[in-house]
């Protein structure tokens, strides 16, 4: 690509051609203020904090959007510009409500940052109040128009990440806003829960519907026997809560830390996620040698699932019949685990920490009480469980080390790698390859499904049968798969779907922010830890074995059936409360 | 009211149309007075355009409108010239008689009133429409005459 040169402030710089300002002021080490722009996302300048001067040009030009050209002189600091980027921020300032101590972004809101950067000790512009109404409709996402400062990321996130669109921009001049069609509520709209807004959303506006309180008060009460699994994305974020680099892993550390908050046992959902595989596995083997639909479909994702409920209904018989490891954890919580300790199941209470908010509205279906009860009681994200450990003085990386407690904490490195996209296809195959060939898998590592790029194909070959796979992360590469299957041009086996972008360790339950950098790093660490397993495929899980033979028989049998297996419901994107 | 069928026939009109949400909107608006719920959402149906754009647009223009109207839509303009001339004091007067406040309907449905912008027919200020027609040159009492002029018209009709 061909070089052009630039002087920002009187430096002068080489970058490539096409280069945004802000991109280029980087680079010469020099920060931009930004409210609007996303690295995820292209730039739509709503903010107008960025703008700089650019010499010979009557407007003052955002930087976020506009691309340098050979020779260009940058001001970022000069009183136009200053003044402008003051003004633009008090405007905003005057329509937030400034109710920093009250909100959950205290201490992780751009708005606060970019107030303090730019100096900010009093607004000349009187308050006033933005137009929409709180949203609790949701089981996973409350949205609060009253702090929004119109960035339009959310809409963006769920356009163009998604492909849900169920948000959008109403009105149009000073009382525009962001509102679902007819002012409904998030519940009435085809929203998969995914919480993706909520990553992308600089401010309070949009925010988990909280579990703490209904955690705190099972911890408080002696009568309940409380349990947590933590899922394989949460362990390699959470450290980010608490001040460290992204990708620090402190597994120990986190499973220490829930013990002090009162856990009566740390379990991992890595132990379902290993048995996940079996039952996944062995529902593939039979759809391949019994003529079952195919391709089959991965059922890990709630985001995905009520993705395809909402917009591909015909499509449902192609989604593996498996409950996602969340799930058969909750079912066997109550079960199993209560039999096998003498525990009542309805003493058992059943915590699940989560990299995702789509996991709320997914313990809340009626559909989930195999045990006889609501097989899990909450679900925290990974922000949520690092505000209870600050609430209660722990600082996470001083914790010393603790394990997870048996049986159901015993996992393989095939379930940590659930937590990246491609995962669950990975620990698939290591597994249904060594079923079927009954030769080990030389080389366990499948690295044809791993990466980033919105959708991976990969051919693999089972004692003469090929199957051939292929990974989507993001609903919107989903989308370009599903359409695909609708047209009858797929020609896949297994498709493994994961709703958010980069796999669970991208969910939107984890730490904010969350960038391409950032889900790199937490990607990394899970393959950090799976080498690190001695195990690393689920079939030699003993605990998992050990449950099929005391409890479960054979996998798909008739008990695995009732306790691990679901169905799913026909929705509309329009009235997404009636079946289609 | 008219059949909700009568959207997919207007949508199947404009299959050739660039970018034709607006002009189905416009169609569809005459067709059944005010883009409702079931209405826009058959309209998304049938555009296979996500619910929440086509209400975002439904939104954006002042022309377009979600709720019922009155049968005359009374505009009146809230730009300087005519602000100076006196339109504050029109304004007033055409909320007492009708009884409302601007974003209203009466409650008999005969009239909705509303602002716009600018008419270009700032020579002849403080201004109104009534429906189609512009009234120029308004005193509060001219402005009710006009109005009560279209109420005996209106329901003589009916
Ligand atoms: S960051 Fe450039 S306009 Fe908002």
């Amino acid at each position: 690509m061909k070089s052009i040169s630039v002087t920002i402030d009187g430096t002068r710089i080489t970058v490539p051609e096409g280069t945004t300002v802000l991109d280029a002021a980087k680079k010469a080490q020099i920060k931009i203020p930004t409210l609007c722009y996303h690295p995820d996302l292209p730039p739509v300048s709503a903010c107008r904090l960025c703008v700089v001067e650019i010499a010979g040009d009557r407007l003052l030009r955002t930087a976020c959007s506009w691309q340098c050209r050979d020779g260009m002189e940058i001001s970022t600091k000069s009183a136009l510009v200053r003044d402008s980027r003051k003004m633009a921020l008090e405007l905003l300032l005057s329509r937030h409500p400034m109710k920093c101590t009250e909100c959950v972004r205290n201490g992780s809101c751009e708005l606060q940052d970019v107030a303090d950067l730019l100096g900010i000790r009093e607004n000349p512009f009187e308050y006033r109040e933005r137009k929409g109404e709180l949203d609790l409709s949701s089981a996973s996402i409350v949205r609060d128009p009253s702090k929004c400062i119109l960035c339009r990321r959310c809409i963006q996130t769920c356009e163009m990440v998604q492909s849900v669109s169920a948000i959008g921009l109403e009105g149009r001049g000073y009382d525009v806003w962001v509102d679902t069609p007819f002012g409904k509520g998030i519940a009435d709209t085809p929203c998969v829960s995914c919480g993706q807004c909520i990553d992308r959303c600089p401010v309070g506006a949009l925010y988990e519907t909280s579990h703490v309180d209904r955690v705190w008060r099972a911890l408080d009460n002696p009568q309940k026997h409380v349990v947590i699994q933590t899922a394989p994305a949460v362990r390699v974020a959470i450290s980010e809560e608490f001040g460290l680099e992204p990708g620090k892993l402190t597994t120990k550390q986190m499973v220490a830390g829930l013990k002090r908050l009162g856990f009566d046992r740390v379990f991992d959902t890595n132990f379902t996620a290993d048995l996940t595989i079996i039952e996944e596995g062995h529902e593939l083997l039979g759809r391949l040698k019994k003529g079952g639909k195919l391709p089959m479909l991965t059922s890990c994702s709630p985001g995905w699932i009520n993705f395809i409920e909402h917009f591909f209904p015909e499509l449902l018989p192609h989604v593996s019949s498996c409950k996602s490891p969340q799930q058969m954890f909750g079912a066997l919580a109550k079960t199993y685990y209560a039999q096998k300790f003498g525990i009542d199941p309805k003493d058992v209470f059943s915590v699940s920490m989560m990299p995702c908010t789509a996991k709320k509205y997914e313990a809340d279906r009626p559909e989930m009480n195999a045990s006889g009860y609501q097989d899990v009681d909450a679900v925290l994200t990974t922000r949520e469980v690092a505000v209870m450990m600050k609430q209660i003085g722990i600082d996470l990386p001083n914790m010393h080390e603790e394990e997870y407690d048996d049986p159901l904490g015993v996992s393989t490195g095939a379930a940590v790698i659930f937590g990246n996209t491609g995962g669950v296809m990975e620990a698939a195959l290591r597994t249904v390859y060594e079923v079927v060939t009954e030769k080990p898998l030389d080389d366990i590592e499948i690295t044809a499904v791993r990466g980033m790029e919105g959708i991976r194909e990969a051919e693999i070959d089972l004692a003469g049968t090929k199957v051939k796979a292929a990974v989507a992360n993001g609903l919107y590469n989903a989308r370009q798969l599903l359409d695909k299957i609708v047209a009858g041009t797929a020609d896949y086996h297994f498709i493994e779907i994961m709703a958010c972008p980069g796999g669970c360790i991208g969910g939107g339950g984890q730490p904010i922010p969350t960038s391409q950098e950032i889900r790199a790093k937490r990607t990394e660490a899970i393959y950090t830890e799976d080498r690190a397993y001695e195990l690393r495929k689920s079939h030699e899980n003993p605990a998992v074995q050990l449950l099929y033979k005391e409890f479960l028989g054979e996998p798909n049998g008739h008990k695995a059936h009732e306790l691990l297996h679901t169905h799913y419901t026909a929705k509309s994107q329009y009235q997404p409360d009636s079946a289609a | 009211m008219s059949d909700l069928n009568r959207i997919d026939q207007i949508v199947a009109g404009y299959q050739s149309t660039q970018s034709p949400l607006i002009y189905i909107l416009k169609d569809v608006q005459k067709e059944f007075g005010h883009l409702s719920e079931p209405v826009l959402t058959r309209v998304a149906e049938a555009t296979r355009i996500p619910l929440s754009e086509i209400y975002g647009v439904a939104t954006f223009y002042s022309l377009f409108t979600t709720k019922p109207k009155g049968q005359h839509i009374v505009r009146c303009c809230n730009n300087a010239p005519c602000w100076v001339n006196g339109s504050k004091d029109v304004l007033e007067k055409i909320k007492e008689y009708l009884e409302i406040e601007t974003g209203e309907t009466t409650e008999d449905g005969s009239f909705t009133l509303e602002f716009t912008s600018c008419l270009g027919l700032c020579a002849v200020a403080p201004v109104m429409m009534v429906d189609e027609q512009v009234y120029g040159n308004l005193t509060p009492e001219k402005a009710v005459a006009i109005l009560r002029d279209f109420k005996t018209k209106g329901s003589a009709n009916a």
